[in-house]
């Protein structure tokens, strides 16, 4: 643990501590997390990124269902292929810190939630969602009449302009009437 | 260096060149990027606004246009006409701020671009979003002032303006507020990170610039003093995160369980917080004191056991009863002496002692109450629960925290019942199948609980009211059963009840949450009726000790009066030595304190064993035989009869809420209670997590903390408060025993407080608290109190139906941009109709609509069914749904219907002129009602 503390320079350490919601302990050892999936050769890269397959392997990702997405979301990669860098690992964690705000939180959920990244929930967004939620196995699936249903039911109750989707400021407002959203969107390594 | 920088900077911005100097000239240019900033931070057009580069950026500002398109492919008009429609609005629309901000980053981007295209150099070339603006703004201030800033470095800042000065100074604290903020910010690290150091290096430059002569020493000093407080603050808030114990085991639980199960942990670690403080109070200013300056065991009678018990008082069966030693120990409140002051100290027992059982009281008031607040603070109003049931489900059932799969297949699982189920009770709202078996079989279980509670009550007063009579008897006669009785009962009372309760409330088919609510209520209802029949029994049995004591109180007074007389008249002599009789061999009264204190230690200590009996039992045994037994029987026991247990929230977070109950209200008669109950917490929580990870499988529906939390709290704020009410009843009005514990020899236990103010505060304050115990000056108090609080119940309605009120307004609002956005779509029918209705639109010369419509709608039917039926979706009665298709078809091309007037519909026929009003109103006023 201490070569790979030491890693971290003070100095980035504490700014990191101010752009996070991660306290110095969290971010050191988030720190050694990361550098605990990263491969040989790429330690000595200056920004090193660990591909997703091994992101998702981190057993606090590993069921989730939105996992893919979640590192499709704070990648910053430019092949799209979901590899984290370290300061991309800080701002998923940080986003899904005990003391991220509510407005952080449902802003990265959104993007979660949208699929085909087009900014809105659509209707495909909001089936694929479910499917989520779901689970694989065919038993819990729900049928297309339920899914039908449910769907239309979410459009109503959230949809507040009408258009057929879900954006942003929709989400955010149905998010901030949640009573548990703030509790349960975390992740802790 | 800062000359140098400045060159560095200057020439940079010759490059740039004018674009910005042209844009921002004044000193407010800072503010001016702020704003621009904040719409695209916020989101422009509701949408996430993490444009980190101008590619992504594009990509957004695309998508509107596609989405557009989109429509527009659905609607089938021709392109031309409607991009120029969406031109149109988005340029020169009627919404200014819409303009405004269109306008405003188009003059960004042109701007970066020309930035991009001019600079040479390749260090921050590629200006990006904010970070690049604000380098910008940074760089333009510097420019602005120039000379004067940088010379001003060097000595004579006295060339800065004030309105410069002024300027700065807000641009510094713009800086740090933004500095402060940045974490807020959805934005990808490289970017926050960027833009911090040049936050930082702006503050750092310019900070020490501002500040003029005299307070300019005291500026600096200020601002140092302010970043070691920052700085200080983080590390403070590093350590105290390091202080929270168990952080691992209870992740570890989160994830096996998801965070419903983790919430008990987290409440009894909280619980350990508070007995922890309870007990260095205890410990602090009453035990220890007493130990260290207080009068050794065996010196008074009080502290001495007597020598009837003395043979049996080491006996493992006596002090496992808190009999023998343990009675006459630091344990229990008889032990303590009522000398006013002891050791070198002078410290003052008796009233720290009376203090400290009335200030955990208030403590824990405090902290419940705080508690509480910051719990409603956090998480949504939660004002409008049923409006948003499917987002809900949709958007937040998912715990994050789940990392087992097992978990997470139950999770799935869970949620999808939850679907299904919120979609059939959508469908099937009010079906209504044999109310009347449903109603007799509700009130036959409500009955049936009603006589189980009343049942437990008596159980309980009569096995205490026997085990009176047993303490009358001789104790070696008694069997341990008998001895024990009252615990035992209690215990097997709360052991059994619930399962029973929930036996019976199945007969009641309520949805399960309703059902856990009920059932809570009522595992409440036993508690607390368990606790209060107990108590009631106990101050029988605490009157019948007074009388008791009375009559041994005055036998001793009788004896010692006796005793001086004969002394007197047989020595002749009036200076009369104390009798000399061994402290064990006084006559002493029954001192009911340690009698009460005793009582709540065994009850502790007996649900204490039956609470980790049921684990190793019900749980771990249990998990031992479904185990190892499965291989060797002849159903599957694992997924069969058996099976594992769950773990039981709410049923050991209500224990523990009554075992704190119980804490409180024993505390002051027995000290040492608070000390066992840290003790009991300790081992439970790790015994708990042992049994937890080991035997228990994850729900089979995976419930949510949720608000419960606060629940759990409210709950023990009102245990906190019936714990209190006996306690201050016993201190106000019982008579202490004459001859044990601190307060012996006087009237009242609160006769310690007088004492002490007048004897060692000075007269004034005296007087003082005569004045402010007057009831002239309570009274009034008491009926301030009562206006503060009905001036405030006020208030908070008056906020609650502005927010209200401001809530409907923001839809509106919303409602209406959108609506301009998309270039008056049929997005909202409710505006475009009262569009409709409005006079001077109505009479516009009605143009091509009128040889449009009947194709329009033709197409508009084949187009915009899906849509239709998606939206008015209640879809569940299928009246509803009729009729709301029924209007949204009714209406005519929605394009058609804003820019133009109302197209010839109806049997009215009425082409030309205004429409019919009430007609239409009625028509397309259906809609409003649904929202």
């Amino acid at each position: 643990m201490g070569t790979t503390a030491s890693q971290l320079r003070k100095d980035l350490l504490s700014e990191y501590q101010e752009l996070t919601f991660l306290t110095k302990r969290e971010i050191i050892l988030a720190h050694k997390r990361f550098s605990e999936l990263l491969s040989k050769e790429d330690r000595n890269v200056p920004t090193p990124r660990v591909p997703m397959e091994k992101v998702l392997s981190l057993p606090e990702l590993k069921s989730n269902p939105f996992r893919k997405r979640i590192s499709h979301v704070f990648s910053t990669s430019d092949m799209k292929d979901g590899s984290l860098t370290f300061e991309d690992f800080l701002d998923l964690l940080s986003a899904f810190s005990d003391s991220a705000t509510l407005e952080i939180k449902s802003h990265y959920a959104f993007r979660i939630f949208d699929f085909d990244d087009d900014g809105t929930l659509d209707g495909g967004d909001l089936e694929k969602l479910v499917n989520c939620l779901t689970g694989e196995t065919d038993d819990t699936r729900l049928t297309t009449e339920e899914m039908r249903q449910l769907i239309s039911n979410i459009l109503e109750e959230s949809d507040i302009d009408k258009d057929g989707t879900v954006n942003l400021s929709e989400f955010q407002h149905v998010i901030s009437r949640s009573p548990d959203f703030v509790s349960s969107f975390k992740i802790v390594l | 260096m800062p000359s140098q920088k400045k060159n560095d900077i200057a020439i940079r911005m010759e490059d740039v060149g004018i674009e910005i100097d042209g844009e921002l000239d004044s000193g407010s240019e800072g503010k001016n990027r702020k704003a621009k900033a904040s719409p695209r931070a916020g989101g422009r057009n509701g949408k996430p606004a993490t444009t980190e580069d101008e590619e992504e950026e594009e990509d957004q500002d695309e998508a509107p246009r596609k989405r557009a398109r989109k429509k527009k492919a659905s609607a089938q008009d021709s392109e031309e006409e409607e991009e120029e429609d969406d031109r149109s609005a988005k340029r020169k629309g009627t919404k200014a701020a819409g303009r405004k901000k269109k306008a405003v980053k188009e003059e960004e981007e042109e701007e970066e671009e020309e930035k991009r295209g001019k600079k040479k150099k390749g260090g921050k070339g590629d200006a990006k979003g904010k970070g690049g603006k604000e380098k910008g703004s940074g760089k333009d201030k510097k420019k602005e002032n120039g000379n004067s800033s940088s010379s001003g470095e060097s000595g004579d800042e006295d060339s800065l303006s004030e309105g410069e000065m002024a300027s700065l100074k807000e641009e510094v604290e713009e800086k740090k507020k933004l500095i402060a903020t940045l974490r807020n910010k959805p934005w990808r690290m490289k970017r926050r990170l960027k833009l911090l150091k040049e936050c930082q290096a702006f503050v750092e430059e310019f900070e020490g610039a501002l500040g003029k002569g005299k307070g300019r020493k005291l500026y600096a000093y200020k601002v140092m003093m302010a970043k070691k407080m920052i700085k200080f603050n983080r590390d403070f808030d590093n350590f105290k995160t390091a202080c929270i114990p168990w952080e691992r085991k209870i992740k570890e639980v989160e994830s096996h369980f998801g965070s419903s199960v983790a919430s008990y942990f987290i409440f009894l670690r909280w619980m350990y917080g508070l007995n922890l403080v309870l007990f260095a109070f205890m410990f602090g200013l009453v035990v220890l004191p007493e130990v260290m300056m207080g009068l050794p065991y065996g010196s008074i009678p009080r502290k001495t056991v007597p020598r009837a018990e003395q043979d049996r008082a080491m006996d493992i069966s006596v002090l496992l009863d808190f009999g023998g030693y343990c009675k006459y120990s630091i344990l229990f409140y008889g032990f303590y002496n009522d000398e006013r002051t002891i050791g070198v100290l002078q410290f003052r027992l008796p009233l720290s002692y009376l203090l400290v059982g009335v200030g955990i009281f208030g403590y824990s008031l405090m902290v419940v109450i705080r508690t509480m607040a910051r719990n409603s603070d956090e998480g949504g109003d939660g004002g409008d629960d049923g409006q948003f049931t499917f987002a809900f489900k949709m958007f937040t059932s998912w715990d994050y925290l789940i990392g087992n799969p097992e978990t997470a297949d139950n999770k799935y699982a869970s949620i999808t019942t939850s679907f299904k189920e919120s979609i059939v009770d959508e469908q099937e709202n009010q079906k209504d199948e044999n109310i009347h078996l449903r109603r007799f079989l509700r009130v036959l279980a409500n009955f049936l609980i009603l006589c189980s509670l009343g049942g437990s009550g008596f159980l309980i007063y009569f096995v205490v009211k026997r085990s009176q009579e047993f303490a009358n008897l001789d104790q070696d006669e008694l069997s341990w059963f008998e001895k024990n009785e009252v615990e035992f009962v209690m215990s097997l009372l709360g052991l059994v009840c619930p399962p029973l309760f929930e036996t019976i409330a199945e007969l009641e088919e309520y949805h399960p949450r309703i059902a856990l609510k009920w059932q809570l209520g009522r595992i409440f209802a036993l508690f607390l009726g368990n606790l209060y029949t107990f108590l009631f029994a106990l101050f029988d049995e605490v009157n019948a000790k007074l009388e008791k004591e009375k009559s041994i109180r005055n036998a001793t007074i009788w004896g010692l009066n006796e005793y001086y007389s004969n002394y007197s008249s047989y020595h002749n002599t009036t200076d009369i030595p104390p009798p000399d009789i061994h402290p064990a061999d006084v006559i002493r009264g029954p001192c009911w304190e340690t009698a009460v204190g005793i009582e709540f230690v065994k009850l502790t200590v007996s649900d204490i064993q039956v609470t980790y009996m049921t684990i190793l039992i019900g749980d771990f045994l249990r998990a031992m035989i479904v185990r190892f037994l499965n291989y060797c029987w002849c159903w599957d026991l694992e997924a069969g009869f058996p099976s594992y247990g769950e773990f039981d929230i709410s049923g050991n977070v209500l224990g523990l809420i009554f075992n704190q109950g119980m804490i409180w209200m024993g505390a002051f008669y027995a000290p040492g209670l608070v000390g066992l109950n840290v003790l009991r917490l300790l081992t439970s929580m790790y015994y708990q997590c042992w049994a937890v990870m080991s035997c228990n499988v994850p729900h089979e529906r995976v419930f949510k903390a949720s608000k419960s939390n606060n629940f759990y709290m409210g709950l023990l704020l009102l245990v906190l408060f019936l714990s209190l009410l006996p306690v201050v009843y016993t201190i106000m009005t019982l008579p202490p025993s004459f001859d044990c514990g601190p307060f012996s020899g006087r009237e009242q236990m609160y006769n310690v407080v007088m004492e002490t103010i007048e004897n060692d505060l000075p007269a004034f304050i005296g007087n003082i608290f005569t004045y402010a115990t007057n009831p002239g000056l309570i009274l009034p108090a008491v009926l301030l109190m009562v206006l503060a609080i009905y001036y405030l119940n006020a208030t908070s309605k008056n906020y609650q139906n502005a927010n209200l009120e401001l809530k409907k307004k923001m839809q509106m609002a919303r409602d209406e941009e959108k609506n301009r956005r998309n270039n008056k779509e049929n997005t909202n029918q409710v505006m475009q109709d009262l569009e409709d209705l409005l006079p001077n639109r109505s009479l516009l010369p009605p143009a091509a609509a009128e040889e449009k419509p009947p194709l329009e709608i033709v197409r508009e039917k084949g187009s915009k069914p899906p849509k239709v039926a998606k939206r008015p979706g209640a879809a569940a009665n299928g009246k509803g749904v009729n009729i709301q298709k029924d209007v949204s078809l009714a209406a005519p091309n929605p394009k058609a219907a804003v820019t133009h007037p109302p197209g010839p519909r109806g049997p009215s026929g009425n082409a030309r002129g205004p429409p019919p009003g009430p007609a239409r109103g009625r028509g397309r006023g259906t809609p409003p009602s649904r929202r």
